[in-house]
């Protein structure tokens, strides 16, 4: 039961990745792909409807950690405090940079919110990646299960390590060129013409920033924390995630020339799923591994809630998240093809910049 | 200042009382906003669907707000509070959780259908959506409810050996007798602000004579929602959550009232000032016997008072939940006064010409706000000295590791962040409201006179 709401977060998290990780890779690429206010518009039409219900995947995941495993959720929140309060302020940031542009018809104005946009997103991709990179490395858990780490140390993967060291920094540059290259590619789905030439120019030319990062950190992960690579010992089906990756960044690099851009953006998605769930699947059952005492750790088994609880929480949890995909569903189709600078979406937004 | 426990208790304080000033409005007009619709679809008047879509526009703005100050809700209980988290995470995050995929999915999903779907998908979908934003939204608070209603009155659960409560009966954490009053009580003092500042744009309108027809029509709805809603929020829902106080927290009661000693027949406080040191109330103006009649149904019967109740079960901060509470029924008892004259107005078709009135409708809506905050502050208050009611003290909650240096440090940049907010906002409703529904499309309407919804005059 425990390892299956592992498996259940786990996938509300990459679920959140995947989805709000267009819409933060495209605020990354905003400024360099689109040109001037039709472009501009354009670009953020192509998130508009959906970037707040992407968000909610954050929030609902969010929710289920805390839901199956209270101890990690407490220590976890209250040890990265510092970068979780910034990702919140960038989070407001991010918002507000989307929704406010239109209400004002002046460039100044719009402007501001297009770079409170853009540097929000960028820096929310560096954090994630940090925090994934703070998660397998470990962090300095007394024998009570709690921490606290500061923003950084000296940089050194050591027992007292920061936020920030060259570890979690070099996966946050991972994460920044893979929601950029994420992101693009969204654009190339929405997108036609000028724009979207632009788009794939630049998903080309992260592509090879983002294969000669994904080597470096996974080589990284590997001398930063041995362990890592256990479980693919103990179950050698496990080796099917890695080839996944490897799989889906060659099937980019071909989508992207042969112009499918569908397919891109699926192997993005596939990337994206195959990283974190390989992640996943090479902690398992350690939630938050310590740097200190190793046995002060945070395992699925001391940090999970109540049997009961976890059993009926199935039960719903399988029924709202069957709804959410279903409304997901919907929603996706019914703004489903490329978006045109004629069509105006009508009501609120027809009018939003006046 | 490097007291932890105060900082973190002002962190949540401060960021919750803050982000509760967007959902208020948002839950109050969800339900407004699906009239218009309603009305548009059963008459096929376009002007009905103006109006929607202008509120749609204010509420958009509203829960743009309320999702960025809401995100740090949710974080908040593990980033400041995180031994509470341990302990009671058993049982609350099971509503937390809940909420995230039941309400916000519903209702961010509708939303985005809402805003930009009304000319691609036709006039029923769009119905459809609105109606969902507004199930979302009334949904989600319901869950948010169920939490706060346990940490007041905690159901449905056993402490395990760790200490840690841990849920055994879902049915009973979900239909907590305490939720479901202090819902619907939450939900209408909502109704009372989203019905208010409808009425208060409708007069700005009448007054300043623009818009005029919009005006009429939403003083119109924004009244009579008003008058229900405030009556709804004396009797049937603010009586019974009383009762509720006086069921469970009895030394909350005392405390709300001033009442430091037990005594049959108990006075209704209407004014006083607390005198905490000397144990009394002074300078009072009560109504003899009557908080025993309205807590009991019975002029004679005893009240306990503070003296029953060992110091340390005290609420700490005694002044404050008194006021707290006598300014959200003080205000509460002027909302019926002023909208039961405005609706007599409205009957007589006299109220679009009565401008005394339209001047008070006008400049009263920030009242809702302060009385939805300090009944608030009334729940939270009261709730003191406990987390969770007789089971975790607030001073035992909060984070180990974070240091008061880092809370204050935090508490000081969302400060900054909501101040600027607060301007960003209130800016942006000001454009909003001076564009008004008829501007809608660039131009001011044109509708003549007697193809107006409310010919002048016309009340009902």
């Amino acid at each position: 039961m425990e390892t299956l709401w592992f498996i259940l977060v786990a996938f509300m998290l990459v679920a959140y990745a995947a989805l709000d990780g267009f819409d933060l890779g495209v605020g990354i690429v905003h400024h360099f792909v689109a040109r001037g206010e039709d472009e501009r518009r354009l670009t953020l039409r192509a998130i508009g409807p959906v970037w707040d219900g992407n968000e909610v995947w954050l929030i609902a995941a969010a929710g289920a950690l805390f839901f199956a495993f209270p101890k990690l959720y407490a220590s976890s929140f209250s040890g990265f405090y510092l970068p979780l309060m910034i990702v919140l302020w960038l989070l407001m940031l991010r918002g507000m940079g989307v929704e406010l542009r239109g209400h004002v018809d002046d460039p100044l104005w719009r402007s501001f919110f297009d770079f409170i946009f853009s540097a929000a997103s960028l820096l929310l991709a560096v954090f994630y990646g940090a925090a994934v990179g703070n998660v397998v490395r470990g962090v300095p858990l007394n024998a009570e299960g709690y921490f606290f780490e500061a923003l950084w140390t000296d940089f050194r993967v050591g027992p007292a390590p920061g936020i920030l060291d060259w570890y979690t920094s070099l996966v946050g540059l991972l994460a920044f060129a893979t929601l950029t290259v994420h992101g693009a590619n969204w654009l190339l789905l929405k997108t036609e013409g000028e724009l979207q030439e632009r788009a794939r120019r630049v998903a080309q030319k992260c592509w090879w920033a983002l294969v000669s990062m994904t080597a470096s950190s996974l080589a990284a992960t590997v001398y930063v924390r041995p362990q890592v690579l256990d479980n693919f010992g103990r179950h050698a089906w496990g080796w099917v995630i890695p080839l996944a990756v490897a799989a889906s960044l060659i099937f980019m690099r071909y989508a992207h020339a042969r112009r499918r851009d569908a397919a891109a953006f699926f192997s993005s998605v596939v990337y994206i799923a195959g990283m974190l769930g390989g992640a996943a699947f090479a902690m398992h059952p350690h939630l938050l591994p310590a740097t200190t005492d190793p046995s002060y750790g945070l395992t699925i088994y001391n940090s999970r809630t109540g049997a009961y609880s976890l059993s009926v929480g199935l039960v719903w949890w399988l029924l709202g998240v069957a709804l959410a995909i279903g409304y997901f569903t919907f929603l996706y189709r019914s703004f489903r093809g490329k978006v045109r600078p004629e069509e105006g979406g009508g009501g609120y937004e027809a009018h939003a910049g006046d | 200042m490097d007291d932890a426990l105060t900082i973190h208790r002002l962190h949540f304080a401060f960021t919750i009382t803050y982000h509760y000033l967007f959902p208020q409005l948002t839950m109050g007009l969800a339900p407004l906003v699906v009239v218009f619709k309603s009305l548009a679809l059963w008459k096929g008047d376009e002007r009905y669907n103006r109006a929607a879509r202008f509120w749609a526009k204010i509420f958009a703005v509203n829960f743009l707000f309320g999702v960025v100050t809401g995100i740090p809700m949710e974080f908040q209980f593990g980033t400041n509070w995180a031994r509470f988290s341990q302990f009671s995470g058993g049982v609350i995050a099971t509503a937390l959780a809940m909420e995230g995929v039941f309400a916000f999915f519903l209702e961010s999903s509708f939303l985005g259908l809402f805003l930009f779907g009304e000319k691609r998908f036709g006039q029923r979908v769009h119905w459809l959506a609105a109606f969902m934003v507004f199930a979302g939204s009334w949904l989600s608070g319901y869950f948010i409810i169920v939490t706060d209603a346990w940490m007041q009155r905690p159901v449905g659960f056993e402490l395990a050996a760790d200490g840690t409560a841990h849920l055994v009966s879902f049915w009973a954490l979900l239909f907590n007798e305490w939720a479901f009053w202090q819902y619907v009580h939450n939900m209408g003092g909502a109704l009372v602000t989203g019905s208010f500042v409808m009425a208060a744009v409708g007069a700005f309108y009448l007054l300043s004579r623009r818009q005029e027809e919009y005006g009429r029509l939403f003083l119109k709805v924004g009244v009579t929602a008003a008058v229900a809603a405030s009556c709804f929020q004396l009797f049937p829902s603010g009586d019974r959550h009383g009762k509720l106080i006086a069921e469970h927290q009895p030394a909350t009661l005392a405390a709300m009232e001033c009442l430091f000693r037990t005594q049959p027949g108990a006075p209704l406080v209407l004014v006083g000032q607390p005198n905490v040191a000397e144990q009394k109330l002074d300078n009072p103006i009560h109504v003899p016997k009557a908080l025993s009649f309205l807590t009991y149904q019975h002029w004679e019967a005893e009240v306990k008072g503070l003296d029953a109740f060992p110091r340390d079960r005290w609420p700490d901060n005694i002044p404050l939940l008194y006021y707290s509470y006598h300014i959200m029924v003080g205000l509460g008892s002027i909302f019926i006064a002023v909208t039961s004259v405005a609706a007599f107005l409205l009957w007589r078709q006299r109220l679009y010409g009565a401008r005394w009135m339209l001047w008070i409708l006008m400049l009263s809506f920030p009242f809702p706000y302060i009385a939805n905050t300090a009944g608030w502050m009334t729940a939270e208050l009261g709730r003191q000295p406990w987390l969770a009611y007789g089971l975790m003290r607030t001073s035992e909650g909060f984070s180990p590791t974070v240091s008061s240096g880092n809370g204050l440090f935090t508490l000081i940049g969302f400060m900054g962040m909501y101040f600027v907010m607060g301007v960003l906002f209130l800016f942006l409703m000001w454009r909003e409201v001076g564009h008004g529904p008829g501007f809608l499309d660039g131009h001011e309407s044109k509708t003549p006179p007697s193809a107006r919804i409310l010919p002048e005059g016309a009340g009902a």
